[in-house]
C-alpha cells in the first residue's frame, strides 16, 4: 500500500503529492519515473519522480489533472492509498560535470526538471534555469529551482512575470554571448519541440524527456514507441530522455492522440459519477 | 486393437462459435464426470507408455487416467501434482498434439484419435478445485533450509518457488507487474485460460509458504546485488516479453499494435470491459494480424471478440508450418477468422490523420529449408497487394526482457540476448544465480518453462546444501 503523506494544490489543477514508496525512494535517480495505478480497476500511468526522501521512504510527484485517472488522483486525500506504484523506471539523466548547463522547463515538466537541476548543481555545473508558463501562477516550483540555479529566467505568455513570451525567448537570453555545454527541456510536447529546434539552431545539444502513452513501463508492450534518428525506440526502457535534435515530434504528437475519444468518454462518465455522489 | 475402444475422442462441450465470438468466456466447457470416465476408458494402459516420455515433465499419464476411471479423483490429482504444479493450466494450453497425444499408442491405429490426455488432466484439476476441500496451508517445521529469491512470476518462477518451498526453503517471488502469473496473466486470453484458474493456482503456491511481492522490477526497485546479499540463491525467470517489430515503414502509425500491447491491454488491464475498467482499447473493425503462432491466434480472436467485422491472419508460410496449437487454429477457423497463407506485410499505409488504413503485402513462396528445418519463405517479386485495415497487430515473436539484464552486465548472454545457463541445472555465469524458462530458451511453452523451474529448484537445493555443508565443515 502506498499511503499519501502530503497533498497540496500548487497551481490551478496541479497537485503536489508525497507518497510512501520505500523501494522507489531508495533507488530513484534524477530523470526516472514511476508507473502508478491508483485503484484496482485503474489505468497504469507514468509520473516523473520529482523528489525522494530516504528517511521517510517516500517519493514526490507533481501532476496535472487532465483526464479520468489524474482527476481521480486529485480527489485522493492524505491517508488514502494508491493501489500500485512501480519504479524507479527509465534510464537516469546523465549527471556529470558538463560545465555550463541550461535547464528549460514548462508546466508540470518543471517537476521533472527539478531533481536533475539539483544534481547537476551538486556536481559543480554552472546552472541556468529557464521556466515558462502561460502566466505567473502556472510557473511552479520557482523558489525550489532558484536555490539550485546560478541564474533563473522566467517567461510568461501574458507577461505577468519575467520576460513576455515563450521559453525559447528565455533560451536566447540565457545563451547570449556564451557557450552552453548541454541543455535539458522538459514540459509539454510542443514546448520541447520548439526548445529542441531553438537549441539546434544555437548548436546546443539538448535532452528532452518524452511522454508517450505507456502501459507496463518495463519494455514489454511497445506501446510507448517513439521515433528518434529514424529508429523506433521504447521510451520506457531506452528513455525517457532522448536527443532532442533527433526526435520525430510529429509521430509523438500523433500517437498521443490515439485514445482521444475513449479518454473523453471515461472522463465524462467519471465526472458524472462524482457529481451524482455529491 | 480391441473393437470395444471408441475410435474418436469423446466429444467435449464448447460454446457455439456464433455465441462465443461476442464474449470472453472460456470456449471449452470441459467434460462431465461420466464423459471423463468414458474417455479415460479409451486408454490402453500401455506398459511402455510412450505418452510419458512425450511429456516434458513426465507425468504418470496411464497412472492418473487409471485412478480417474476408477473414480478415485483424489488419487488421480495426487499423481498429477507429483509432476506438475499447474495441472489446470497445462491441461488447457499445452501443445498436446506434439507431446503426449502426439505419441499416444491409440492414435497410431488407423482412424483412431489419441486419448484426450489434456482434457482429462484439466478435468481432474477442475474437479478437485470445485470439490471445495482447499489444500491445507503447509506448516513449516523448524528452521528454513535457506532463502531463495525468484525473479519473475511466470510458470518458470512459480514452479521453482513452489518446489523450493516444499523442500523447506523460505521463498520470495518478485514480480514487476501488479499481478503475478507472467504470460498466463497478461498474454493468454480469458477465453482460453480463465484468470480465476491462474489466480487459484497461484493461491495454492502461496499456501506452501511462498511470498509474492508485486510492483517490483528487479534491477530497478531492488538491485541484483541486494538480492544476492540477502538470499542464498537467486532464480531468474523473467521471460521473453519484449515485442519485436518487423520494422517496415509505418510501424509508428496509430492503429498498429504489437500483440503484446494489444493482449496486455485486454487481459491484464481488462480493456474489454472499458469503461468499467479505465484502460481503453481501440474497437477496430477490420484487422490484419501478422504471424502464425499462439500469440497471433490469441490477438486475432480477441480482436474479433472486441467487435471486429473482419479479422485476417497473414502468415508468411503455410498452414503446415504454423506453430500454433491445432485446437486454437480450428477454433479460429470456426469463428470466421480468415487466413492468408504465404503473405507478408511490407508497409503499413496511413491516412492523412496518421491512422493505418491498409497493409501492403507481398506473396511468398517456400524455398530451401532454413536452420529451423522449415522451408524458407521468399518474396515473389511484383506480387504486392493491399489489404484494407483500420488496425494491424504484429505477432512475430518476442525477445528477452531487458530491465534486469541491462542492470546486470556480469551475466553472460548468448548472441540472441538470452541468458547462458547450464541446460541441466540452470546455473549461470554468476555464482548463486540460476535461470530458466523463456529467458534462457527464447519464447517457448508453459510446460518447458515449468520443467526448467523444476530442474533448477533441485539444482538450487543441491547448491545451497553443499554450501552449508562446506561452511559447517570449516
Ligand atoms: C515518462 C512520463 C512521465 C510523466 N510525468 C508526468 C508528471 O510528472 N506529471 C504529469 O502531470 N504528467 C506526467 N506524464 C503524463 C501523464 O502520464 C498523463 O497526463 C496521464 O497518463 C494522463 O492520464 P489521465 O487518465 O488523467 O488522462 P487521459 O484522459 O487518459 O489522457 C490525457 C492525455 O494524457 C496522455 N496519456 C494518457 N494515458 C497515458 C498513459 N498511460 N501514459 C502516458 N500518457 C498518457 C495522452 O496524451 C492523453 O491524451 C508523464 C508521462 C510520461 C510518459
Ligand atoms: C499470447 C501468448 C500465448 C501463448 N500461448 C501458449 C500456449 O497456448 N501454450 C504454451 O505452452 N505456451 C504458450 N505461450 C508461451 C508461454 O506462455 C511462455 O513460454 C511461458 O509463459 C514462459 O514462462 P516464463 O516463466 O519463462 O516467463 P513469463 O511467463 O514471460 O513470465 C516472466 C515474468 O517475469 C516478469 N519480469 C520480467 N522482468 C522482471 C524483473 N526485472 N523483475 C521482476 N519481474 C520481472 C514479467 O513481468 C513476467 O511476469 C504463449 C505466449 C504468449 C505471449
Ligand atoms: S500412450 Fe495413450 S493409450 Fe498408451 S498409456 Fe499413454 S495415453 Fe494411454
Ligand atoms: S510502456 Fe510498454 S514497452 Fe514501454
Amino acid at each position: 500500500m502506498h499511503t499519501i503523506l502530503e497533498k497540496k494544490l500548487i497551481a490551478p489543477n496541479e497537485y503536489d503529492m508525497w507518497v510512501e514508496a520505500p523501494k522507489v525512494a531508495s533507488h530513484a535517480k534524477p530523470g526516472q519515473f514511476v508507473v502508478v495505478r491508483p485503484t484496482s480497476k485503474g489505468e497504469r500511468i507514468p509520473l516523473t519522480i520529482a523528489d525522494y526522501d530516504l528517511k521517510r521512504g517516500s517519493i514526490r510527484f507533481i501532476f496535472q489533472a487532465v483526464g479520468k485517472t489524474t482527476h481521480q488522483m486529485a480527489r485522493f486525500e492524505v491517508g488514502d492509498s494508491l493501489s500500485d506504484v512501480l519504479g524507479p523506471l527509465g534510464r537516469p539523466s546523465e549527471i556529470k560535470k558538463w560545465g555550463t548547463v541550461m535547464l528549460v522547463g514548462g508546466g508540470v515538466g518543471i517537476a521533472a526538471l527539478f531533481p536533475i537541476l539539483r544534481e547537476l548543481k551538486r556536481v559543480g555545473n554552472y546552472t541556468i534555469t529557464v521556466l515558462g508558463g502561460r502566466s505567473s501562477e502556472l510557473v511552479i516550483m520557482k523558489d525550489e529551482c532558484r536555490r539550485y540555479s546560478d541564474e533563473l529566467i522566467i517567461t510568461t505568455d501574458d507577461g505577468s512575470e519575467g520576460i513576455k513570451g515563450v521559453v525559447t525567448e528565455g533560451m536566447k537570453v540565457a545563451s547570449e554571448g556564451r557557450k552552453i555545454n548541454q541543455a535539458w527541456a522538459i514540459g509539454p510536447t510542443i514546448m520541447m519541440k520548439f526548445a529542441s529546434l531553438a537549441a539546434k539552431e544555437m548548436g546546443i545539444p539538448i535532452w528532452v524527456s518524452l511522454n508517450p502513452i505507456m502501459v507496463d513501463g518495463t519494455g514489454m508492450c511497445g506501446g510507448c514507441r517513439v521515433e528518434v534518428g529514424g529508429e523506433v525506440r521504447f521510451a520506457c526502457v531506452d528513455g525517457p530522455e532522448f536527443d532532442g535534435w533527433a526526435v520525430n515530434w510529429d509521430v509523438l504528437m500523433r500517437r498521443l492522440q490515439q485514445y482521444k475519444d475513449e479518454e473523453k468518454l471515461s472522463l465524462e462518465q467519471y465526472m458524472a459519477e462524482v457529481e451524482s455522489a455529491l | 486393437m480391441s473393437p470395444k475402444v471408441r475410435q474418436k475422442k469423446v466429444p467435449i462441450a464448447e460454446q457455439k462459435p456464433e455465441e462465443r465470438i461476442r464474449n470472453f468466456d472460456e470456449v471449452c466447457l470441459g467434460y462431465t464426470m461420466e464423459e471423463a470416465i468414458e474417455e479415460g476408458m479409451r486408454c490402453l494402459q500401455c506398459k511402455n507408455a510412450p505418452c510419458v516420455a512425450g511429456c516434458p515433465v513426465t507425468i504418470d499419464i496411464p497412472g492418473f487416467i487409471k485412478a480417474l476411471r476408477e473414480g478415485n479423483i483424489d488419487e488421480s490429482w495426487k499423481i498429477l501434482k507429483n509432476a506438475t504444479n499447474l495441472p489446470a493450466v497445462c491441461g488447457r494450453v499445452c501443445p498436446q498434439e506434439t507431446q503426449c497425444e502426439g505419441v499416444c499408442t491409440l492414435g497410431r491405429g488407423k482412424d483412431f484419435e489419441p486419448v484426450a490426455i489434456g482434457k482429462l488432466e484439466r478435468f481432474v484439476a477442475d474437479w478437485k478445485a470445485s470439490s471445495g476441500d482447499a489444500p491445507a496451508p503447509a506448516v513449516r517445521r523448524g528452521e528454513p533450509k535457506g532463502k531463495v529469491a525468484i525473479v519473475g512470476s511466470g510458470p518458470a518462477g512459480l514452479t521453482a518457488a513452489g518446489d523450493l518451498a516444499k523442500m523447506g526453503y523460505r521463498v520470495k517471488v518478485y514480480e514487476a507487474l501488479h499481478e503475478p502469473g507472467g504470460v498466463l496473466m497478461y498474454g493468454i486470453p480469458e477465453f482460453r485460460l480463465p484468470k480465476t484458474i491462474v489466480r487459484r493456482e497461484i493461491e495454492n503456491i502461496k499456501l506452501l509458504g511462498v511470498e509474492v511481492e508485486v510492483d517490483t522490477a528487479v534491477g530497478r526497485s531492488v538491485t541484483i546485488e541486494e538480492l544476492r546479499s540477502e538470499y542464498d540463491a537467486v532464480f531468474i525467470g523473467t521471460g521473453a516479453g519484449t515485442p519485436r517489430f518487423i520494422g517496415i515503414p509505418g510501424t509508428t502509425l496509430n492503429g498498429v499494435y504489437s500483440a503484446s500491447e494489444f493482449l496486455t491491454r485486454v487481459n491484464l488491464m481488462h480493456a474489454y470491459r472499458f469503461p468499467e475498467y479505465d484502460t481503453p482499447i481501440k474497437r477496430l473493425k477490420n484487422v490484419v494480424v501478422v504471424g502464425g503462432g499462439n500469440v497471433a491466434m490469441d490477438a486475432a480472436r480477441s480482436a474479433l471478440r472486441l467487435g471486429a467485422e473482419r479479422v485476417t491472419v497473414a502468415y508468411r508460410r503455410t498452414q503446415a508450418e504454423m506453430p500454433a496449437r491445432v485446437e486454437e487454429y480450428h477454433h479460429a477457423v470456426e469463428e470466421g477468422i480468415e487466413f492468408r497463407w504465404l503473405t507478408n506485410p511490407v508497409e503499413y499505409v496511413g491516412d492523412e490523420r496518421g491512422w493505418v488504413k491498409a497493409v501492403r503485402c507481398i506473396r511468398m513462396e517456400l524455398g530451401e529449408p532454413d536452420e529451423s528445418g522449415r522451408r524458407r519463405p521468399i518474396p515473389v517479386q511484383g506480387s504486392e497487394f493491399l489489404l484494407e485495415a483500420d488496425g494491424a497487430i504484429e505477432a512475430i515473436g518476442q525477445g528477452s526482457n531487458k530491465v534486469l539484464l541491462d542492470a546486470f552486465p556480469e551475466l553472460k548472454l548468448n548472441r540472441h540476448g538470452y541468458i547462458v545457463a547450464d541446460p541441466e541445472t540452470g546455473a549461470t555465469s554468476v555464482e548463486g544465480v540460476f535461470a530458466g524458462g523463456d529467458i534462457v530458451t527464447g519464447a517457448a511453452t508453459v510446460i518447458l518453462a515449468m520443467g526448467a523451474g523444476k530442474n533448477v529448484a533441485k539444482a538450487i537445493d543441491e547448491y545451497i546444501s553443499a554450501k552449508r555443508l562446506r561452511a559447517a565443515s570449516r
